[in-house]
């Protein structure tokens, strides 16, 4: 049977396709500086991959309409900045209103580790403190419709935003001047630009799939579905509906640290309402519940978005005639467009609620032909409807 | 805080609540008929700003104002037939993201249209004609805001409460199907509806820019937000409680800011939500609504 050979070589294939995808990356990795655009948007795919399959765990699998993703990841790129700010220029960051003590003291604390750990202890800090702020809101918020839960996690980012920005913080976050000298994803010797990124955000997603395969994972997808017959059923929705939030917090803080490494620096307005639109647009496009279909499509987003379309932002001239159309502004109405487009025409987007398989791909040639026969038979019957009419009809 | 400043932020207050209550009359009325937080409502009321730069810029303002609210009427019924009337019987979360969408590419059109620095709002002369009551200063707008509030609210009540149109409103919002089986053209009341809104967001646009001055392509985004909790606050679908709803909001922002709390100003707004859905979530004036299975 073909459809059984396909099963026993879809592992085959996916070994070879990461081996092939860390051979292209670390090759990318060799030849960075005349590959600058490559390199920068596969970064941001990545970092985009974690936080589109963070936001499609309650959105796309849980059915609670979050909107508070900004937010989390302004928590986790603050936390993930300060703490990895080089202690010895971190003054000259802050030199308008100077770093509070206890800042000072947990960073001259947390500088006895290692570079790499120090980033990931950081990473995980702006996660669990996310988390934590996730399981406070999420105790009064997560009760409310699905609508109004919307509302009230949008406002949550936006006083987030307030508050980071607001003058009493003026020593923690710096304020409305946000933070600089943030270091990148190379290590010392300028390798692991790519391989770092793509390593967190592997074990960010693989973590996530393994709670949406667990019995967690069911259940947050019988409360999709319906969830006064999922709390028929025993489910208890407040728990398992907190258990979402919280995962996808934490994960989006850590989302949001890699971008402020991948940033360099970061401020309020880096986190406005407008960055949780933008991972809303890829998890639509990619499909609400399914996590392959976000992966793919922060790839093709963010490709598309910074290197393939770039030049809708700039005028264009073919001989003397000026392309209409074509200035600063033009390629994000094009997505917008785009976004509308899908939520109207295709609703279900690039890969709906299923995941990417070799055994779909391979399958492809195979259930076309049955379809060419299908068809085909089908219009034999048409062509001689002597008794064939009144059954269909 | 001497008495006449306490006079002078109750004032602004005010006015600004009443421009608040304006729009967050279009958010109830939306969803008292499609259970849908109308995302796109805030953009509306910023596009209605850009309109009145550029129907200022060659027309006088008696003139300018039907005009903006005209176009503003015509945009909100567009996007209401483009975006949201496809997608009638999908699933909810589906129309919130279309609503969103619409958010979205509204934005990223002015961005494209007319940059996102801040355009200088026209001034209207009688609006900012300066009078003296007692020891307070204070501009027309300031006064003409609630006044002009209550009577668009008044007159609103009397057209949900007394016409044959708002009867036919008040069924689609009862239930979406039944109205529909007594003939009901359910596309017709949300268009109204829609346009009803949008008017509403054009005025109360005018008043809100003629007090702050400039219009960015984000500048209605807060404003709408604080809006729709006025609305949740109020009870959502009801008109007089939006009213409230806007001036307590917008009194409590006035006062906050009065008294430099100015970063706390929006987090408090939403803290009102929070505590509004969970001590009383049908709204200080909103009907008990059971669920159906």
């Amino acid at each position: 049977m073909p459809l059984n050979k396909h099963r026993k070589l879809s592992p085959v294939l996916s070994l070879a396709a990461l081996i092939l995808l860390l051979v292209l990356l670390i090759i990318l990795e060799q030849h960075q500086s005349s590959n600058r655009m490559a390199v920068a948007v596969l970064q941001k795919g990545a970092i985009l991959a974690v936080a589109a399959v963070a936001m499609n765990l309650p959105n796309g699998f849980t059915g609670i309409f979050s909107l508070g993703m900004a937010g989390f990841m302004s928590i986790g790129a603050y936390i993930t900045a300060i703490l990895t700010i080089p202690t010895d220029t971190i003054e000259s960051v802050y030199y308008i209103s100077g770093v509070a003590g206890w800042v000072m003291n947990l960073k001259r604390a947390l500088d006895v580790l290692p570079q790499p750990l120090l980033v990931l202890v950081a990473l995980l800090i702006g996660g669990l403190i996310a988390a934590l702020f996730a399981f406070l809101i999420g105790i009064p918020v997560l009760r409310f419709k699905s609508d109004y839960l919307a509302i009230a996690t949008l406002g949550f980012s936006e006083i987030i935003r307030a508050l980071v920005a607001s003058p009493q913080l003026d020593r923690v976050t710096n304020g409305s001047y946000g933070l600089k000298n943030i270091p990148g994803f190379a290590t010392a010797s300028g390798s692991g630009v790519l391989l770092i990124p793509f390593a967190i955000a592997a074990v960010c997603i693989f973590i996530m799939i393994l709670v949406i395969n667990s019995s967690y994972g069911r259940a947050f997808k019988a409360i999709r579905e319906d969830d006064i017959a999922a709390e028929a059923m025993g489910i208890n929705l407040l728990k398992h509906k907190e258990l979402s939030f919280v995962i996808s917090s934490f994960f989006t803080a850590i989302s949001g640290g890699m971008l402020a490494m991948y940033m360099r620096s970061i401020d309020s307005k880096t986190f406005q309402v407008a960055l949780t639109y933008d991972i809303l647009l890829i998890v639509v496009i990619g499909g609400m519940g399914s996590v392959t279909g976000s992966i793919i499509s922060a790839f093709l987003i963010t490709a598309a978005k910074e290197w393939w379309l770039r030049f809708f932002d700039q005028t264009l001239y073919i001989g003397n005639w000026q392309v209409p159309l074509l200035r600063t502004g033009f390629r994000m109405v094009v997505f917008s467009i785009l976004l509308m487009v899908v939520v109207l025409f295709y609703r279900r987007g690039l890969m709906g609620d299923r995941e990417f398989s070799w055994e779909d791909i391979l399958g492809l040639p195979q259930r076309w032909r049955h379809r060419r026969v299908a068809i085909a038979a089908a219009k034999a019957e048409a062509a001689a409807p002597k008794d064939g009419g009144q059954n269909d009809a | 805080m001497s008495f006449s400043t306490f006079i002078q932020h109750c004032l602004t207050g005010i006015s600004l609540g009443g421009a608040y209550a304006l729009i967050s009359i279009g958010y109830t009325l939306v969803y008292g008929i499609l259970l849908l937080i109308n995302f796109a409502h805030a953009d509306i009321f910023m596009m209605a700003g850009y309109f009145m730069i550029f129907a200022m810029a060659s027309f006088p303002w008696q003139v300018a104002i039907p005009i903006v609210i005209l176009a503003t009427v015509v945009l909100g019924v567009v996007i209401e037939r483009v975006a949201y009337k496809p997608l009638r019987n999908a699933p909810r979360m589906s129309v919130m993201i279309s609503a969103i969408g619409v958010s979205y590419l509204l934005q990223n059109l002015a961005t494209y249209l007319f940059s996102a620095l801040p355009q200088g709002y026209p001034t209207i002369p009688p609006l900012k004609k300066v009078i003296q009551l007692g020891s307070v200063t204070t501009s027309l707008v300031t006064l003409i805001t609630p006044v002009l509030t209550i009577l668009l609210v008044i007159l609103l009540m009397l057209l949900v409460r007394h016409s044959k149109f708002g009867m036919a409103m008040r069924a689609v919002s009862k239930d979406f199907e039944t109205s529909q089986l007594m003939g009901i053209k359910i596309n017709r009341v949300v268009s109204y509806t829609f346009a009803i809104g949008s008017a509403l967001a054009a005025i109360g646009s005018i008043l809100y820019f003629t007090d702050r001055m400039s219009v960015t392509p984000f500048s209605g985004t807060m404003p709408g937000l604080k809006c729709f909790v006025a609305a949740v606050l109020g009870g959502i679908g009801s008109i007089p409680g939006a009213m409230i709803g806007g001036f307590i909001i917008g009194i409590t922002e006035t006062f906050l800011v009065a008294l430099g709390y100015s970063t706390y100003s929006d987090a408090v707004t939403f803290l009102f939500l929070i505590i509004i859905l969970i001590v009383r979530p049908t709204g200080l004036l909103g009907e008990e609504l059971t669920e159906k299975v």
